[in-house]
C-alpha cells in the first residue's frame, strides 16, 4: 500500500514539476522543475527495484545534465532572465499536436491487454552484478557499450570544439538576405 | 503491485508535457528542458517494461543505460550549440533563428 | 666531304643566317653582319671547292655524268617526285660567279650602310638615313648615320642569296621555282625596303606584280611539263627519248610541238624575271632599293636567273627548232631578245639618274643573252652572262659608292640636289680614284672595249654567232645596240667622273670605306680578267695563245642534246662591227658630253633628237600606257564592275533577298510558332515550378519547432493510421 501511494504522490508531483518546466519562462525556474521530474523518475525506478537505474539517474542526470543546464543558462548573458513570452506565436499548434499525441497514447495504452499486467518474477539479488557482467561480456552487450562510449567521447570533443569559439568570424554575422534588402 | 499501465501512463504524461514544451517554447534551453522530459518518459518506459515483462533480462536496463549515454551527449552538444549560436546571434530564442527560411 | 653533300650543304648557311638574324640577332647590327658575310664565305667555299673539283673533273666527263644526287620528296600519282641537287658544267660556272658577286656585294653592304658612323637625327625605320650630325674639331658638321634597318637588311639578303644558290643547285624545275620565288620574295621586302617612302612601296609592288605574271606562265610550263613527261628532273626531261617524243607532239594551241610550248611557257617567266619587253617596266622602278640589291637582285643573280633558266631549258628549246611542222619558240625569243637589247639602250641614253641607265642598260644586257639564247647561241649566252654579272655588279656597286660619296657631299654642304642625278656629278674621278677607275674597267667592259675587257669577249661572241647563223636582223640590232650601249656608258662616265664639279657636293664628296672599295677592286679584276678564258679560236694574233676553255666547258653541257653544227664563221666582219661600235660609241660619247659644264645645262642631244629624246627620256611612255591599259582598267573594273555593280547590285542584291527570305521565315515561326508553343510551354513549366515553389515557401520558416511540429503531427498522423487498421482487421 505504501508503494501505491508513494507511487501516486510522486507521479502527480513530477507531472506538476514537469508543467513547471515547460511553462515557467524563468529558465532557472523550470530547470529546477526538470530537477524534481528527474528526481521524482529515480523515486520511480527505485520503486521497480533498477537500484543501479535509480543511482545512474541522479548522478548523471541531476549530477551532470542539470548543473550543464544551469552553468549554460549562467554563461549566456540574459537568457536566464524572465522577460518576454514563454512561447511563441504558434504555440496552440503545439497544444493540439501534443493533445492529439497525449489521447493517442492514453487510447492505446487504455487498449493494451497487458497494460495491467503483473510482474512475472522477482528480480535476482545479484541482478547488479549480472548487469555489469553482462554489460562486458562479448557475447553479451559490449559492443553497444563500447559504441555508447565512442558517442559520448565524439560528443564532448564536439562540443568542446563547437563551444570554443576560437575561430571566430571577423566582421558582422551573415545577415538574412531580407534584412539586407530592407 | 503497482500495474504496468500506470507507469505507462506517468510516461506518456511526462512524454506529451515535453513534447509541448519542445514544441512551443521560445528559448533554446527550454526546448532542451523538454527534450530531457521525453528522454525521461521514454528511460522510464523502458525500465517499467523491463521490470514487468522480462526482469530476468538485460535488454531493458541495457537499453535505459545507453538512452542515459546519448542523453548525456546530447546534451552536451546541444548546449554547445546552444552557446555557439548565443555568441553567433546575440540571442538564444529558437524562433528568431531562421537562417534556413526559403 | 662528297661532292652531293657539300651540293645539298650549299643554300643552307644563308637560310640558317636568315633564321638566326630574324630570330636572335636582330639586335645586333654587328652580329647581323657577322652571321650573314660568314654564311656567304662558306657558301663561297663550298662553291670553290666544287668548282675546282669539276674543273678536275673535265668538261666532258662532268658532262656525262653530272654531280647529282636525289631524295623522294612527293608521291605522284605515277611516278615520285623527286628533288635533289645537280651539278654540270654550267651549273659550275653559274655557281662561280653567283658565289664571288654575292660575296663581294654582302662586303659592300657594311659600307653602304654606314656601318660604324653614329645614329641619324631624325632616322626612322622605313626611310633612309638622314645624317647625323656630330662634333669635331670644336665645329658641327652632317655625316651619313647608319641604317635604321641594318640587322633586317642583312636577313633579307641572306634569304635572298638562299634562294639564289637553291635555283642554281636545284636538278628539276620545281625546287628551281622555289628558289625563283624566294628571290621574288626577296625582291619585293628589298625594293621596299625603305617602305614608308610612296615611291619604294609602288616600286616593289609593280615589280612584284610584274613578275609575277611571267611566274605564272612559267608555272603552267612546269605543270605542262610534268603533266607530259611525269617529271621535272633534267636528267629525265632532257633525255633525247622524251625530247624526241615531246617535240613530234602536237600542242593545243599556236601550231606548237608540246615542247616549243612548253619553252615558251618557260620562257615568259624568263621575260618577266629578266626584265624583257614588254615586262620590263618594273626593274627601273626597282632602283628605290639600296643599291647593293641593285647590284644583287637587278644586275649579278636575280635577273640572271631567268637567262639560267633558258639556257637551262634550252635541249627544249632545241628540240622544239629541230621539227619543221611545228613553228618554233627560238625566233620568238631572237627577237623579243634583239629587240629588248636594242629599245632599253636608247631609253638608256636619255636617263639621268646614274642607276636608271645602269638599269636600262641591264635590261639591254638581258636582251642579248636571251637573243643569243634565240639563235641556239647558249654558249655564248652563258658567257656573256657570267662576264655580265661581274660587270655589272661591278657597275651597280660603283654607282652606289659614287652616290654615297655624292650623299656625304649634300650632307656636308646641306645643298639641296639629288645625289643621283649625274649632272650633279662631275670631276669625282679626283675624289674618288678607285671608285673611278674600277668603274672605268666596269664601264669598258659593258662597252666592250676591245681585247682588253671581258665584255668585248661575250659580246663579240653573241655577235659572232649570230653572223654565222646568217640571222642578220639579230645582228644588226644587236651592233647598233652596242654601239648605244658604248655611247651611254662614256656618256655616264663623263658626265660622273670627267671635267669638273658642277656642284658644291661634288666638290666635297669623299671616297668611300674599304669594305666599298675592296669589293669594287675585286669584281674589276673579275671584269677584265673573265673575258680572256673564253677567246675565240678563230680570234687573230690571240687565238691560239689564249684559252678557249669557256666554249668548250659550257659546250660540253648540251652536247648529248644538240648536234653540233660546226658552222663557225672565221669573217671577221663581227669582229671589226664589234670594235667599231665600241670604240666609236665611247668616242662619241666622250665628245657630245665633254661640253656639259653646269648642273642645269640641257642634254646636249634634246636640241638635234628633239621630240624623239622626250620619247626617250619618258622611256617610250610604257609606263603610261601600261598604267591606260592595265592599271585604270583595273581599277575601273574593281570600282565600277566588280564593286558598283556585281558587289553592290547582283551579290548584295541576292543577299538581301535571301536576307529578307530569311528574315520572314524567321518571323513567322517566331510569332507563330516560338513564341506561343514553345515559350508558352517553357513558361508554363516555369511558373509552374515557381508557384509551386511560392506555395510551399511558406512551410519553410526556418525554424526549428516548425519543422519539429509538422514532423509530431505527420507521426500522430501516421500512428492513428496504423492503429486504425490495426484494429480492423
Amino acid at each position: 500500500m505504501v508503494a501505491y501511494w508513494i507511487f501516486a504522490l510522486v507521479s502527480l508531483l513530477m507531472v506538476l514539476a514537469a508543467l513547471v518546466a515547460v511553462t515557467n519562462r524563468n529558465l532557472v525556474r523550470a530547470t529546477m522543475g526538470l530537477v524534481l521530474v528527474l528526481f521524482g523518475n529515480a523515486v520511480l525506478f527505485v520503486l521497480l527495484e533498477a537500484y543501479f537505474l535509480a543511482v545512474a539517474q541522479v548522478i548523471i542526470y541531476i549530477g551532470a545534465i542539470a548543473i550543464l543546464i544551469v552553468f549554460a543558462i549562467m554563461l549566456t548573458r540574459h537568457v536566464g532572465d524572465a522577460w518576454g513570452p514563454a512561447f511563441h506565436r504558434a504555440w496552440a499548434w503545439a497544444v493540439v499536436v501534443a493533445g492529439g499525441l497525449a489521447v493517442g497514447l492514453l487510447f492505446w495504452i487504455a487498449h493494451w491487454p497487458a497494460a495491467d499486467g503483473k510482474a512475472k518474477s522477482p528480480v535476482d539479488p545479484q541482478y547488479t552484478k549480472l548487469l555489469g557482467k553482462a554489460l562486458v561480456a562479448p557475447d553479451g552487450y559490449v559492443i553497444p557499450f563500447e559504441v555508447a562510449s565512442a558517442l559520448l567521447l565524439a560528443a564532448l570533443i564536439g562540443a568542446i570544439y563547437v563551444a570554443w569559439g576560437g575561430r571566430r568570424v571577423k566582421g558582422p554575422y551573415p545577415q538574412r538576405s531580407e534584412e539586407k534588402e530592407a | 503491485m503497482i500495474p504496468l499501465g500506470a507507469y505507462l501512463m506517468v510516461s506518456a504524461a511526462l512524454f506529451v508535457i515535453g513534447a509541448f514544451g519542445a514544441l512551443a517554447r521560445k528559448s533554446a534551453v527550454a526546448i532542451l528542458i523538454g527534450l530531457e522530459l521525453m528522454f525521461n518518459a521514454a528511460l522510464l518506459n523502458a525500465v517499467a517494461f523491463w521490470r514487468y515483462l522480462h526482469p530476468q533480462g538485460f535488454d531493458g536496463t541495457v537499453f535505459a543505460i545507453v538512452i542515459l549515454a546519448v542523453a548525456a551527449a546530447e546534451v552536451a552538444v546541444g548546449l554547445a550549440l546552444f552557446i555557439a549560436v548565443y555568441r553567433r546571434f546575440g540571442t538564444a530564442e529558437a524562433d528568431e533563428i531562421a537562417l534556413l527560411r526559403g | 666531304m662528297t661532292n652531293e653533300l657539300l651540293l645539298w650543304l650549299l643554300p643552307l648557311p644563308p637560310l640558317l643566317a636568315f633564321a638566326l638574324i630574324v630570330l636572335f640577332l636582330n639586335k645586333s647590327n654587328k652580329a647581323s653582319h657577322t652571321v650573314a658575310i660568314l654564311s656567304v664565305v662558306l657558301s663561297w667555299l663550298g662553291s670553290m671547292v666544287l668548282f675546282l673539283r669539276a674543273l678536275g673533273i673535265g668538261a666532258e666527263a662532268l658532262a656525262e655524268h653530272p654531280m647529282h644526287d636525289s631524295l623522294v620528296w612527293l608521291p605522284g600519282k605515277t611516278s615520285l617526285l623527286r628533288i635533289g641537287v645537280y651539278l654540270d658544267p654550267l651549273t659550275a660556272v653559274t655557281l662561280f660567279f653567283v658565289a664571288w658577286t654575292i660575296v663581294m656585294i654582302f662586303v659592300y653592304s657594311v659600307g653602304y650602310h654606314n656601318y660604324g658612323q653614329p645614329k641619324g637625327d631624325h632616322d626612322e625605320k622605313g626611310y633612309p638615313p638622314h645624317g647625323a650630325t656630330v662634333e669635331e674639331h670644336g665645329h658641327k658638321h652632317k655625316v651619313p648615320s647608319i641604317e635604321p634597318m641594318y640587322a633586317r637588311f642583312f636577313a633579307f639578303v641572306s634569304l635572298f642569296a638562299f634562294g639564289m644558290y637553291l635555283l642554281v643547285v636545284s636538278d628539276n624545275l620545281l625546287t628551281l621555282f622555289a628558289g625563283w620565288e624566294i628571290m621574288g620574295l626577296c625582291s619585293f621586302l628589298l625594293i621596299g625596303f625603305w617602305f614608308k617612302k610612296e615611291s619604294a612601296r609602288a616600286a616593289a609592288i609593280k615589280a612584284f606584280m610584274t613578275t609575277r605574271v611571267g611566274d605564272v606562265f612559267m608555272l603552267l610550263g612546269i605543270a605542262y611539263l610534268y603533266v607530259a613527261t611525269g617529271s621535272l628532273a633534267y636528267t629525265d626531261v632532257f633525255n633525247p627519248e622524251v625530247l624526241h617524243q615531246l617535240a613530234h607532239s602536237p600542242a593545243p594551241v599556236l601550231g606548237m610541238s608540246v615542247a616549243g610550248f612548253i619553252g615558251l611557257l618557260l620562257f615568259i617567266g624568263t621575260v618577266g624575271k629578266s626584265a624583257q619587253w614588254p615586262l620590263h617596266v618594273w626593274l627601273p622602278d626597282a632602283m628605290e632599293g639600296p643599291t647593293p640589291v641593285s647590284a644583287m637582285i637587278h644586275a649579278a643573280t636575280m635577273v640572271s636567273a631567268g637567262v639560267y633558266l633558258i639556257i637551262r631549258v634550252f635541249p627544249l628549246l632545241h628540240a622544239a627548232a629541230e621539227v619543221p611542222e611545228f613553228l618554233s619558240p627560238m625566233p620568238i625569243i631572237a627577237f623579243i631578245g634583239a629587240f629588248t637589247a636594242l629599245f632599253a639602250a636608247t631609253i638608256a641614253v636619255a636617263q639621268n639618274d646614274i642607276k636608271r641607265v645602269l638599269a636600262y642598260s641591264t635590261i639591254s644586257q638581258l636582251g642579248y643573252m636571251v637573243a643569243a639564247v634565240g639563235i641556239g647561241a647558249y654558249v655564248a649566252a652563258a658567257f656573256h652572262l657570267v662576264t655580265h654579272a661581274f660587270f655589272k655588279a661591278l657597275l651597280f656597286l660603283g654607282s652606289g659608292s659614287v652616290i654615297h660619296g655624292m650623299e656625304h657631299g649634300v650632307l656636308h654642304t646641306g645643298e639641296r640636289i639629288d645625289p643621283q642625278n649625274m649632272y650633279n656629278m662631275g670631276g669625282l674621278r679626283r675624289k674618288m680614284p678607285i671608285t673611278f677607275w674600277t668603274f672605268l674597267i666596269g664601264g669598258f667592259a659593258l662597252a666592250g672595249f676591245p681585247v682588253v675587257t671581258a665584255g668585248f669577249w661575250s659580246k663579240d661572241e653573241i655577235l659572232g654567232e649570230a653572223f654565222a647563223g646568217h640571222h642578220m636582223g639579230v645582228f644588226w640590232t644587236l651592233a647598233v645596240a652596242a654601239l648605244l650601249t658604248a655611247f651611254y656608258t662614256m656618256r655616264q662616265i663623263t658626265l660622273t667622273f670627267l671635267g669638273e664639279p658642277r656642284t658644291e657636293a661634288a666638290k666635297h664628296a669623299h671616297e668611300t670605306p674599304w669594305t666599298m672599295t675592296v669589293p669594287l677592286m675585286v669584281l674589276s679584276v673579275f671584269a677584265v680578267g673573265y673575258g680572256w678564258v673564253g677567246v675565240p679560236k678563230y680570234f687573230p694574233v690571240l687565238g691560239g695563245l689564249l684559252p678557249h676553255w669557256f666554249q668548250e666547258w659550257v659546250g660540253a653541257v648540251f652536247h648529248l642534246y644538240v648536234k653540233e653544227e660546226q658552222a663557225v664563221s672565221h669573217s671577221l666582219v663581227p669582229l671589226l662591227v664589234s670594235i667599231l661600235v665600241s670604240l666609236g660609241g665611247l668616242a662619241l660619247g666622250y665628245v657630245v658630253y665633254r661640253g656639259v659644264t653646269r648642273a642645269d645645262q640641257p642634254d646636249p642631244l634634246a636640241r638635234p633628237l628633239g621630240p624623239i629624246f622626250t620619247l626617250l627620256k619618258n622611256k617610250y611612255y610604257f609606263d603610261e600606257l601600261y598604267a591606260f591599259l592595265f592599271v585604270r582598267p583595273a581599277y575601273w573594273l574593281a570600282e565600277v564592275f566588280t564593286f558598283r555593280w556585281l558587289d553592290r547590285t547582283v551579290i548584295d542584291g541576292i543577299l538581301h533577298a535571301v536576307a529578307r527570305l530569311s528574315w520572314n521565315l524567321g518571323q513567322f515561326l517566331r510569332n507563330y510558332i516560338d513564341l506561343p508553343l514553345i515559350n508558352g510551354f517553357g513558361d508554363a513549366l516555369g511558373e509552374g515550378a515557381k508557384g509551386f515553389g511560392r506555395l510551399f515557401r511558406a512551410i519553410q520558416s526556418g525554424r526549428v519547432q516548425h519543422y519539429m511540429l509538422v514532423a509530431l503531427a505527420h507521426v500522430v498522423a501516421f500512428l492513428m493510421l496504423v492503429y486504425y487498421y490495426a484494429t480492423m482487421s
